[in-house]
């Protein structure tokens, strides 16, 4: 199994006709994910990349059943997109789009909270479950199948962790990035959740960085209620306080926010720590190996 | 991005927030008409950087009469002022604010800024002001008072009156905090700011309600739709470096550090800082040339990371995922040759045609060190400075 995504999965790209759409279209057909069409405004009717462009996402659900989104509409109107394919009853949205206005996103968490649509992203490269789907931006090659679940909010930082555990035979169950922003749609305690409940995944790896307090909250997540064996890396130990260190939500501000806290906190509830970022796999071995 | 006092204040006077009258100015001669239209026998001449603790710095003086303003404005402008959020390096100050002088009854705080957890704009109150909110949350949190706004239905008239009543005002002065509170948060919707402080709010002698300073940043994201705000970018308040960067799209921090280095996607670029300073080295920089790494992002990037003069090494780092390896190799050959870098380069390529990429830097008749992987770069690079 996986969470998320798997080969039933049927995928809509919305701004499929753009230069990342379409790039990232071909990638994912390539990986063998079933994409179904994409939506293009003014673009209704017409074929790209062989699949059917429809005008609104309710066309693209109702025509083909589409029931996940992959979002690579411009910062503008991003957040457009998104509410669009939560009224359309997309069950989940990926938004890859980087730049998205807080204030958007803060309008995108209100419309989502009574909805049953669960977002990833925005500023994230996606979601893969290695063999079987890939909704996103990531290079599908470096990742293989296999028990262990990965969230994180950084997009290349991801890639290397997932290289290193795919280059100890370390195959993973479903690769989650969930962003970078101050407000993303899923945290770690969401997929976390669905970690849980997956039989298949018998650990989780879960990458952080500086900035907010989800890697604290998923630490006190863990310690109540989650009981599979957990591996953090935790980036930015040596970042400045006050400075955005690229990602909008990767800012130590009011001294709030640093790796040192976040470390802390997850050691504290048990969870096995990479100190450096080249021992991410490593230390998943281990923890695999000892629990 | 960050705006001066000055710029902060106007933009709360436009939204019927009460401030000092006053004006910006760029020459002693402004200083002194500035001073001659707002009248009294009392002024205050502020050096306008974007950094707090100017005050302590000596870059906020009293003056008793425009003359006064005018000859005090020409011992600050140009001069280096030195603040605890400056770096011991200082900030030239080029610009001055000069107001009418207030007697100050008593010192308070107010702040907006969105709490990520809640996904919701979040007011902080107390009755602690002039000192940093840092050292209040600290010491005597329960003197913060929180103010949570819904954003389904924005800012309610109890809500503003419970913070006036937290702050200790009562009677006229409530109804004077509500309209300046009501005008503060329009101030910060409006804008797109992510964070709108006013430190100190005061009570003057005669009892009137005003911000004393002033401080609104803004979310980088939304300035697309805020032209009139991108106008008061000032410049010179930033590194040249970073500005350079910024018209490629790069992302460039300068650290203080000697080991340069090139990331592709922030988080990588982070924990590449991190992984020097455990191999004993002091990153000079953060440096996201972004997830495609094209060609001339490579290049702008490393003409920006050795225009630094303490950079003694550079650590390239790129995982190639969606971009390939051999691509990244050619760029940095092609930069390397042209911008003829004298320090060693480490490179680190993994991914996408990672090996055949590491053929073409050995083959290279430039100079690499070629790493084997995230750790074997970090050694290599700090060792080639140690050298």
């Amino acid at each position: 199994m996986s969470i998320l995504v798997n080969e039933q999965t049927r995928v809509a790209v919305q701004g499929i006709t753009g230069g990342e759409g379409t790039f990232h279209t071909e990638a994912m057909l390539a990986y063998g994910t079933k994409v179904v069409g994409g939506v293009t405004p003014g673009k209704g009717g017409t074929r790209h990349l062989g699949l059917p462009v429809f005008n609104t996402l309710a066309q693209a659900v109702e025509e083909e059943g589409a029931d996940t989104t992959v979002v690579f509409v411009p910062p503008p109107f991003a957040a457009d997109a998104i509410m669009e394919a939560a009224e359309a009853g997309i069950k989940l949205v990926v938004c890859i789009t980087e730049g998205i206005p807080t204030r958007d996103m803060v309008e995108v968490y209100q419309y989502l909270k009574s909805r049953p649509t669960r977002l990833v992203g925005p500023n994230c490269p996606g979601v893969i479950s290695p063999g079987k789907s890939k909704v996103g931006i990531m290079p599908g090659d470096i990742h293989i199948p296999g028990p262990v679940g990965v969230i994180s909010r950084s997009g290349t930082l991801t890639y290397e962790a997932v290289g290193q555990l795919t280059g100890l035979g370390l195959g993973q169950s479903t690769c989650i990035g969930i962003g970078g922003d101050p407000i993303v749609g899923s945290s770690f305690i969401d997929l976390l959740e669905l970690f849980e409940a997956d039989p298949d995944t018998g650990a989780v790896v879960i990458i952080g960085e500086i900035g907010g307090s989800a890697e604290e909250n998923a630490a006190e997540f863990i310690s109540e209620r989650f009981s599979k064996p957990v591996v953090a890396f935790i980036a930015g130990r040596t970042a400045p306080p006050g400075r955005r260190m690229g990602h909008a939500g990767a800012i130590i501000a009011g001294g709030k926010g640093t790796a040192a806290e976040k470390i802390a906190a997850l050691k504290e509830v048990g969870v096995f720590v990479a100190e450096s970022p080249a021992e991410i796999g490593a230390t998943t071995k281990r923890a695999l190996e000892e629990t | 991005m960050k705006i001066h006092e000055y710029q902060a204040k106007q933009i709360l006077r436009d939204n019927g927030v009460a401030v000092p009258e006053g004006g910006p100015a760029f020459t002693p001669d402004e200083a002194e008409s500035v001073a001659r239209r707002i009248g009294g026998e009392r002024f205050i001449v502020k050096a306008q950087i974007h950094a707090g603790g100017r005050g302590k710095g000596g870059g906020v003086k009293l003056a008793g009469s425009p003359e006064e303003v005018r000859r005090l404005a020409g011992d600050m402008l140009n001069m280096t002022l030195v603040t605890h959020q400056t770096g011991p390096e200082g900030r030239t100050v080029r610009r001055l604010l000069v107001e009418q002088g207030i007697d100050i009854g008593r010192e308070m705080y107010v702040g907006i800024v969105l709490d990520r957890e809640s996904a919701a704009d979040v007011f902080m109150v107390s009755t602690e002001g002039g000192v940093e909110i840092e050292k209040v949350a600290a010491e005597t949190p329960e003197r913060i008072f929180k103010q949570t706004i819904d954003p389904a239905v924005g800012l309610r008239p109890f809500q503003i009156k419970r913070m006036a009543y937290a702050l200790g005002l009562d009677g006229g002065q409530v109804k004077e905090a509500s309209k300046f509170l009501a005008g503060l948060y329009r101030a910060y919707r409006q804008t797109d700011a992510s964070l709108a402080e006013i430190n100190p709010l005061v009570v003057t002698g005669d009892g009137r309600i005003l911000a004393l300073d002033a401080k609104i940043n803004f979310d980088d994201n939304a300035l697309f739709r805020h032209k009139d705000i991108v106008e008061l970018r000032d410049l010179d308040e930033e590194e040249a470096a970073e500005i350079e960067a910024s018209e490629y799209e790069l992302n460039y921090i300068k650290l203080s550090g000697n080991v340069g280095c090139m990331v592709n996607g922030a988080g990588l670029a982070m924990s590449t800082m991190d992984i020097i300073k455990l191999a004993g080295g002091e990153p000079a920089n953060f440096l996201d040339v972004g997830g495609g790494a094209s060609a001339e992002a490579v290049k702008a990037g490393f003409r920006i990371i050795v225009g630094d003069p303490n950079v003694k090494a550079v650590l390239i780092n790129i995982f190639g995922g969606i971009v390939r390896c051999d691509r990244v190799a050619q760029g940095v050959i092609d930069a390397l040759g042209d911008l003829q870098v004298r320090v060693p380069v480490v490179v680190r390529l993994a991914g996408t045609n990672a090996d055949k990429a590491a053929q073409m830097l050995r083959e290279s008749p430039l100079d690499f060190i070629v790493a084997d992987d995230f750790r074997d770069g970090a050694v290599k690079v700090v060792k080639a400075v140690g050298n």
